[in-house]
Order: C-alpha cells, then structure tokens, then sequence
C-alpha cells in the first residue's frame, strides 16, 4: 500500500537530515546531548503533522497566489503554540539545578517557522494530496527529522561529555570538541559517509 | 473542488480568514499556558533562591523589591528570605555583560551583615567545558562567606583574593563583577532590618 511508503520513506530514503541536508540549523545547533536532539525533533514533529493536515484540509479554498503566506500563518501559529505548550510543562529546572528542556532549545523553537523541511513538505506534498496521506507524510519525515537528531546528539554526548541521556558513564571530562560547533560538523559528516555507505551496498 | 480563482477580493478575504482564525487559536492557546507558564516560572525562581539563601519560611517571590545599582544606571530584584519573621538573607538576581561570551546572570544570596552565603548562575553561554566551570562547586564556592566590604572581589592577577579558573581569567573577573554589583547595590539600598 502506498500509505505505508508515504510514511516509511522519510527514515533512510528521504530522510531530511542524512540524505536530503535540509534543516541543518537546528541539527547543528541542538544536538549537544540525546535529550535535546530527541526534544528538537519532537518539536518540528509535532509542527510538521499539524500543519501537514490543516493545508491539505484548506489547499482547495486558498488562493494560488497567496498559498505561501497562508501556509506560514498556519505553520507559525503552530510553531508559536508548541513554544507556549513547552515554555508551560517543560520548563522546570533538573534536580541539580540544570536548565529546563525549553531553555536549553531556547531560540530554536521559534526558529521551526524558518526549518525549510516545514515548508517543504506543506508546499510539495500537502498542498497536493489528501488529509491521510498529507498526515502520514508529516509523521514520517518529522519523526525521521528526530530519529537522525538523537542519534547525533547520542554520538555527540557519548563522545564529548560521556554521558548518555544525562548518566555519566565515565567520571571524567569528556572530547570538549564534540560539544562545540566543530563536533557538530565531524559527527554529522562520518554518520552521513556511514549511512551513504550502507545504502550503496544494499 | 476546483482551485479557487486568485482575484483581489478573494485573496484578500482569504489571508484576513487565515490569520483571524490563527490569531484566534494563538489566544486560546495563550489563555491556556499562562496559568502554568507563570507556575514553572515561580518554581524555578524559588529553585534558585533557596539554593543561595538559608532556610526561610516566607514566600521571597512575592515580597521581591528593586533596588538601583551603585552607579544608578539600572536596577536589580531583591527576594528577602525570612524565618519567622526574622530575615536571614536576601536573593539578589544580578548580572554582568563582562562574561565572554556576554551576559551571565548570577543569583547571590547575601546575608544580613553583608557576606555573601552562595550563588548560583541563572543563565550564561560561555565556552563548554572553559568558562562554565564557573558553575562548579571548586571555583563558586571560595566566595561563601566572603565580605566585599573589607575583601577584594577580585581574581589574584589584578590583586584581589579569588582564584581564577584555569584558562577561564575573563569569566572569573565577570563573575567577581556581578557579585561586586549585588553586593555594592544591597549595601547602598538593600533592607537590612
């Protein structure tokens, strides 16, 4: 069934990050840890699959020529919703003192409005298929968007702070190049030779 | 459904119905989150004022008064902790722009006669692994305890009594200048009753 294609196609075919470098932004930026990348991706799920389905709800009564700025309205309401949601229930502060999920992400989450995967799919796919599709679509290519972010960020904070999901493995400092924004590239770059790898082969 | 045709007056009905409806969703939304918004707030404030003031038993959130810094050029919160009605300190949230990478904010916690009984940063973005050793216990906590009065609030280089952090000189002169701000702001305007 094509459904089925609609939504496994965005983990390794047409995943965003790995094959498609779209949303390197918020890619190289959040994934200092597993928590972040895993948040940062729920987040532009989240933003993806609602904004999917209400422009493939509206695409028939919207005007050609105005289709891009009523797409950003809906995809910055959501966006806006999803940064209230988190600044309500996912700001509370660690048990040391650590900064909250939605400080740490701080900026970025506004920043979805500007992610071109967003945009991307609402213009290519939403806007010319149906509502179950359109879902599945959004579901697929945001949760591939937050499978490729906690792997880097699990690479990224295994490497440059031991740790995993915020235990520490090792007492010691860790690889402090992988936390900064240089680790960020050399990480992404061998996981993408890697994954280039294994679809080669297959 | 066919496509709809783009005239002006279609266009222009359909962008004012799309943004009426999200403005107004926004506003549902809003109305929803403010409550428990305005509660994570609170609680991480309170998570930061207990940690630099001893034990209290009042309610420094909603006690909290400004005070002007010692060169009047702005002004800084003060939550006065209390216990039985007696104060043991006062949370003061203050800030430097000197950090190297800009702005750290600090949480001191002063006490009655003017020492400082610890502090906790809020918010920095210094280099990982460099300047935000400043949050450790080894670097923070040489300044429990210490009198900005009679001792200097400054890093052993220029001849003060701190140790710098390794590597770290400027975020150790930037932490020791918000401390120096609280500290020169509460003894100017803070209440000491």
């Amino acid at each position: 069934m094509s459904n089925i294609k609609e939504f496994t196609k965005g983990f390794i075919k047409e995943n965003p990050v790995f094959v498609l470098l779209l949303g390197m932004c918020p890619t190289l930026g959040t994934t200092t840890s597993a928590i972040n990348g895993l948040g940062m991706g729920l987040a532009t799920t989240f933003v993806l699959v609602a904004s999917n389905v209400v422009i493939s709800l509206i695409k028939n009564v919207i005007p050609d020529k105005v289709r891009i700025p009523a797409f950003i309205v809906v995809i910055a309401s959501f966006v806006t919703i999803v940064d209230l949601l988190m600044s309500a229930y996912f700001n509370s502060p660690g048990p040391n003192g650590e900064p909250s999920l939605y400080d740490n992400l701080g900026i970025f989450i506004p920043l979805i409005v500007v992610n071109c995967i967003v945009l991307g799919r609402a213009e290519a796919f939403a806007s010319k298929n149906k509502v179950f599709p359109s879902f599945l679509d959004g579901l697929g290519i945001g949760l591939g968007f937050a499978f490729a972010l906690l792997i880097l960020g699990t690479v990224r904070e295994l490497l440059g702070s031991y740790s995993f999901f915020g235990y520490r493995l090792i007492k010691s400092d860790g690889i402090l190049v992988f936390v900064l924004a240089p680790g960020a590239f050399i990480a992404l770059g061998f996981i993408i030779a890697l994954i280039n790898n294994l679809r080669k082969t297959k | 459904m066919a496509k709809k045709e783009s005239t002006f007056l279609s266009m222009t009905l359909t962008l004012f119905i799309v943004t009426f409806l999200a403005s107004l969703a926004l506003g549902v939304v809003y109305e929803l989150t403010k409550g428990p918004k305005a509660l994570a707030e609170g609680a991480k404030k309170n998570f930061a004022i207990k940690k630099v003031t001893p034990p209290f038993d009042n309610e420094p959130n909603a006690e909290a008064y400004r005070i002007p810094t010692a060169d009047g050029t702005d002004s800084l919160t003060c939550y006065p902790a209390k216990k039985e009605g007696k104060l043991v300190g006062t949370a003061i949230e203050s800030y430097t722009m000197k950090g190297f990478s800009g702005l750290i904010r600090v949480m001191v916690g002063i006490a009655p006669d003017g020492t400082i009984f610890n502090t906790s940063v809020l918010e920095q973005k210094e280099t990982p692994g460099l300047g935000t050793k400043m949050t450790e216990p080894f670097f923070k906590d040489q300044f429990n305890g210490m009198k900005p009065g009679s001792q200097k609030l400054m890093v052993k280089k220029d001849g003060g009594e701190v140790d710098a952090i390794t590597a770290s000189t400027i975020t150790s002169r930037a932490y020791c200048d918000a401390l120096q701000r609280a500290s020169d702001a509460y003894m100017k305007g803070g209440r000491h009753e």
